[in-house]
C-alpha cells in the first residue's frame, strides 16, 4: 500500500497503485481534451472499479454523466445495485435504452449478434448523438479478449460508429490521439492495462462494493456479467473476494467463457466491435 | 514481496517468428485457458493450415488469413519470479506506427532474428527504435535454430554481424540466445540441442531482468495536467514524473520562474503529507497565483532552463515528409505549443544508420535525424537519463502524431 511506503522513504509504487495512477492520468487527459464525455457503467466489476477511480480522478465530483445501457435483459441484481450506488455516490446517471427495438420484440432469442447490436450499440449511438458526446469511457481490458488487446487508450470511431482497426493512430508514451472529426467520437479506455486479477485485487484493497452475482452460490458464480439470458456461471466455490483472487491465481478457465457473444464464431467480437460494440 | 510486472516488447523483422515465440512462451508457462489450444487448432484447420501458435496473438481475421501481424497486442504470463506483459509488434514496415505504439510502453525488448536469414531491414530498424524510445534492456534471440541444425558456427557468424550493427546504438544486448520457438529449444530451460551455448534460456534471461529503476530520488518534475476548481479552491492536478513533493515545500513554476509554496495535497478521501514519482495527485498552493496546464513545478536548485530553441533526435512516421521551415505542434509532457523546423542534420535511414545527408531539407518516413526547432513560447525540456517525460516529445501536423523525438 502506498501510504505505508511513504513512511519508509523512497517509494516505489506497488503494481496496483501504478495501474490506478495511470488510469487517473488517462481520465484527466481525456476530460481535458474532449470536455464533453460520459462513462459507460455496465455495473460489472471492471466498470464499477473504473467508476471508483473516476471519483478519485475528479476528487469526488465526477464532471460527466454515467451511462447505463439498459437492454431490459439485465439481471435483477444489476438494477438494484445501480439504483443504490447512483444515489450513494451521487453522480448524474443516464439510462440508455433502445425502446423501439424492444417494442418490436428484439431479444437474444433472435440472432445474438443482431440483439447485441440493436440493444447496446444502437442504444448508445442515440444517446451519444442526443448529448453531443465527444468521448466515452469504457472499462475494456486487453487481457479479456484478443480483439480488445489490439485497442488504443484513445480510440477514434467514425460518424457511422466504425472502428478503423486497420489504421489505428500511433500512441506513444503518454500522448494520445485526441483530435476527432465532426460527428466522430473517441472511445477512451482507462482500464486497458489492467488484468482481471488486478481488478479483483483492487476491489479487495479498496473494498469496492460489487454485484453479488460474482460470488459463488451453490457451487457456481459469474466471472463476467451482462444480460441474463446470455451469461452462464462457472463452477466455483469462491464466495468471497479473497477467494476469487485466490481462484484466479490458479484458474485456466477463460474469463469470458460464459459469454455467448464471444462464441458465435471466431470473429464475432471483431465484427461487433468494428460496428461500434463495446 | 509481490512479483513485479515487466512489459516486454517483441520486435523484429516480418516472419522471423515473433508471434510464434509468444505462443510458445504462453504454452511453456501454462498461461493458456483450457480449450484455447484446441480453438487455435480448429481455426487453423478452417483456414487449411497446421496449428498456428501465432493465432494466439494474431486475432484479426485479416491477420490470420494473411499470416501477418497488423497491430500491436499484449498477452500475459507469469513465472515464479515475475509477471510479464508481452507486447507483440508487427514486423512490416507499413505498420511501423503500430510497432512504435507497442514498443513505447515496454521496459525491455526481445529482438527476434531468424537464425538462417540474419539481420534484415526491420530487425535493424526495430533495434534502432527500441533504443531511441529509451528501452534500455534488450535481449536478442536467434530463432529458427532448427533450420540451421543448431550449428554453433551459424550462430557465431550471425551474432558478430548483429554486434557490429548495435555498435551504432546506445544500448547493448544483455543476452544473445539461440532458440527454436517451433521445436521448443532454449525457451524455458537450456536444451541439449545446443550444448555449445552456455548462457541462460529465454525465460531465465527474462527472470534476471531487474524491475525498472524508480525515480523518486531524481529531482522533482510535476507537469500540471489540469486545474480543477472544487468548493472555491483551485487544485492543480497531474502525475509526478520524478522526485517527491511535500506540503509546505517551496517550488518554482516553469517556464515563468515564479515561486510558490505547496499548502496541501489532495488525493480523493485524504490529504497526504508527501507524494512520490508516479502518483497522480492534486496540489493546492498557498498563494493565489494563476497556473495553467503545461506549466511544470520543479525545485529551484535543480530546475531546467526553459528554451525556445532545442534539438532532438527525431524519427519520422508520416508519409508526408517533414520539411525545414514547416510549422508543427510540439507536445512534451503536458505542454503543447507551436513551433517551426529550423534545420535537419544527419539524415539517416533508420534501418541502416548511415548518414545520407549532413544537412537536409526534408526527413522522410522511417528516417531519423537531428532536428532543430524554434518555438513561439519557451518550452521546458531537458536531456534526461533515464528518459523521462521532459526528455521526449511528439510532433503533430494536421492534428495527427507524425513523429517522435528525444531531446539531444
Amino acid at each position: 500500500m502506498p501510504r505505508d511506503q511513504l513512511r519508509k522513504g523512497p517509494a516505489i509504487l506497488d503494481h496496483i497503485s501504478e495501474l490506478e495512477n495511470k488510469t487517473i492520468y488517462i481520465f484527466r487527459e481525456a476530460h481535458h481534451r474532449f470536455k464533453s464525455t460520459a462513462l459507460l457503467w455496465s455495473i460489472g466489476k471492471d466498470s464499477t472499479a473504473m467508476l471508483w477511480i473516476a471519483r478519485k480522478a475528479f476528487l469526488g465530483q465526477i464532471p460527466f454523466p454515467v451511462i447505463h445501457i439498459d437492454t431490459g435483459y439485465k439481471f435483477q441484481e444489476i438494477y438494484a445495485f445501480r439504483d443504490r450506488y447512483a444515489k450513494e455516490w451521487g453522480f448524474d446517471l443516464l439510462i440508455s435504452k433502445n425502446r423501439e427495438a424492444l417494442e418490436k420484440g428484439m431479444s437474444p432469442k433472435k440472432e445474438k449478434l443482431a440483439c447485441c447490436h440493436a440493444l447496446k450499440t444502437e442504444a448508445i449511438k442515440s444517446t451519444l448523438c442526443a448529448r453531443g458526446l465527444k468521448a466515452l469511457f469504457l472499462a475494456i481490458r486487453r487481457d479479456e479478449h484478443g480483439i480488445r488487446a489490439k485497442e488504443r487508450y484513445f480510440s477514434p470511431r467514425t460518424l457511422a460508429f466504425q472502428w478503423n482497426y486497420r489504421d489505428q493512430p500511433a500512441e506513444l508514451w503518454d500522448f494520445y490521439q485526441s483530435e476527432i472529426g465532426k460527428g466522430e467520437h473517441s472511445r477512451v479506455h482507462p482500464m486497458l492495462h489492467w488484468t482481471e486479477l488486478d481488478v479483483w485485487k483492487y476491489v479487495q484493497r479498496e473494498k469496492i462494493p460489487i454485484v453479488d452475482l460474482y460470488l459463488a452460490k451453490n457451487g457456481k458464480r459469474y466471472r463476467s456479467i451482462g444480460c441474463a439470458p446470455c451469461c452462464s456461471p462457472v463452477d466455483s466455490r469462491a464466495n468471497t473476494i479473497r477467494k476469487i483472487v485466490k481462484e484466479l491465481e490458479t484458474t485456466r478457465i477463460a474469463e469470458r467463457s460464459g459469454r455467448a457473444q464471444d462464441k458465435e464464431s471466431a470473429y464475432t467480437m471483431q465484427k461487433l466491435r468494428s460496428l461500434g460494440y463495446m | 514481496m509481490a512479483r513485479p510486472l515487466l512489459k516486454v516488447a517483441m520486435v523484429g523483422h516480418v516472419d522471423h517468428g515473433k508471434s510464434t515465440l509468444i505462443g510458445r512462451l504462453l504454452l511453456e508457462t501454462h498461461s493458456l485457458p483450457d480449450g484455447k489450444a484446441k480453438e487455435i487448432e480448429n481455426i487453423s484447420k478452417g483456414l487449411g493450415k497446421e496449428a498456428e501458435l501465432a493465432y494466439l496473438t494474431d486475432q484479426f481475421r485479416e491477420e490470420r488469413e494473411n499470416n501477418m501481424t497488423i497491430d500491436t497486442t499484449q498477452v500475459f504470463f507469469k513465472t515464479r519470479k515475475a509477471h510479464y506483459a508481452v507486447i507483440d509488434s508487427p514486423g512490416h514496415v507499413e505498420f511501423i506506427k503500430n510497432m512504435l505504439t507497442g514498443a513505447a510502453q515496454a521496459d525491455a525488448a526481445i529482438l527476434v532474428v531468424d537464425a538462417q536469414e540474419g539481420l534484415k531491414e526491420q530487425s535493424r530498424r526495430h533495434a534502432f527504435l527500441v533504443d531511441l524510445l529509451g528501452v534500455k534492456k534488450l535481449i536478442v534471440v536467434f530463432n529458427k535454430m532448427d533450420l540451421v541444425n543448431y550449428k554453433e558456427t551459424s550462430f557465431v557468424e550471425k551474432k558478430s554481424v548483429l554486434l557490429r550493427f548495435l555498435k551504432g546504438l546506445n544500448g547493448r544486448p544483455l543476452n544473445i540466445i539461440p532458440v527454436s520457438a517451433k521445436e521448443n529449444v532454449n525457451i524455458s530451460k537450456r536444451s541439449t540441442r545446443t550444448r555449445w551455448y552456455r548462457g541462460p534460456s529465454l525465460l531465465e534471461a527474462l527472470d534476471a531482468l531487474a524491475p525498472a529503476a524508480e525515480s523518486s530520488n531524481a529531482p522533482l518534475r510535476f507537469p500540471v495536467q489540469d486545474v480543477y476548481e472544487i468548493d472555491g479552491q483551485k487544485i492543480l492536478v497531474g502525475q509526478i514524473l520524478s522526485g517527491k513533493i511535500a506540503a509546505g515545500q517551496k517550488v518554482t513554476l516553469l517556464p515563468s520562474m515564479r515561486s510558490a509554496v505547496i499548502r496541501s495535497m489532495k488525493i480523493f478521501g485524504r490529504s497526504p503529507g508527501k507524494a512520490f514519482a508516479g502518483e497522480s495527485i492534486g496540489l493546492i498552493l498557498r498563494e493565489p497565483v494563476s497556473v495553467s496546464r503545461g506549466e511544470v513545478l520543479v525545485e529551484k536548485k535543480c530546475a531546467p532552463v526553459p528554451t525556445t530553441h532545442f534539438t532532438g533526435n527525431v524519427f519520422w512516421i508520416s508519409a508526408l515528409p517533414l520539411r525545414v521551415d514547416a510549422a508543427v505542434t510540439l507536445r512534451c509532457a503536458t505542454q503543447e505549443l507551436r513551433g517551426r523546423i529550423i534545420g535537419i542534420r544527419n539524415r539517416m535511414d533508420s534501418s541502416a544508420l548511415e548518414i545520407l545527408e549532413k544537412r537536409a531539407r526534408r526527413l522522410h518516413a522511417n528516417e531519423t535525424g537531428a532536428v532543430s526547432f524554434v518555438t513561439e513560447k519557451p518550452l521546458v525540456v531537458e536531456r534526461s537519463c533515464p528518459l523521462n517525460g521532459l526528455g521526449r516529445f511528439v510532433i503533430e501536423q494536421d492534428f495527427q502524431m507524425q513523429g517522435a523525438g528525444i531531446i539531444s
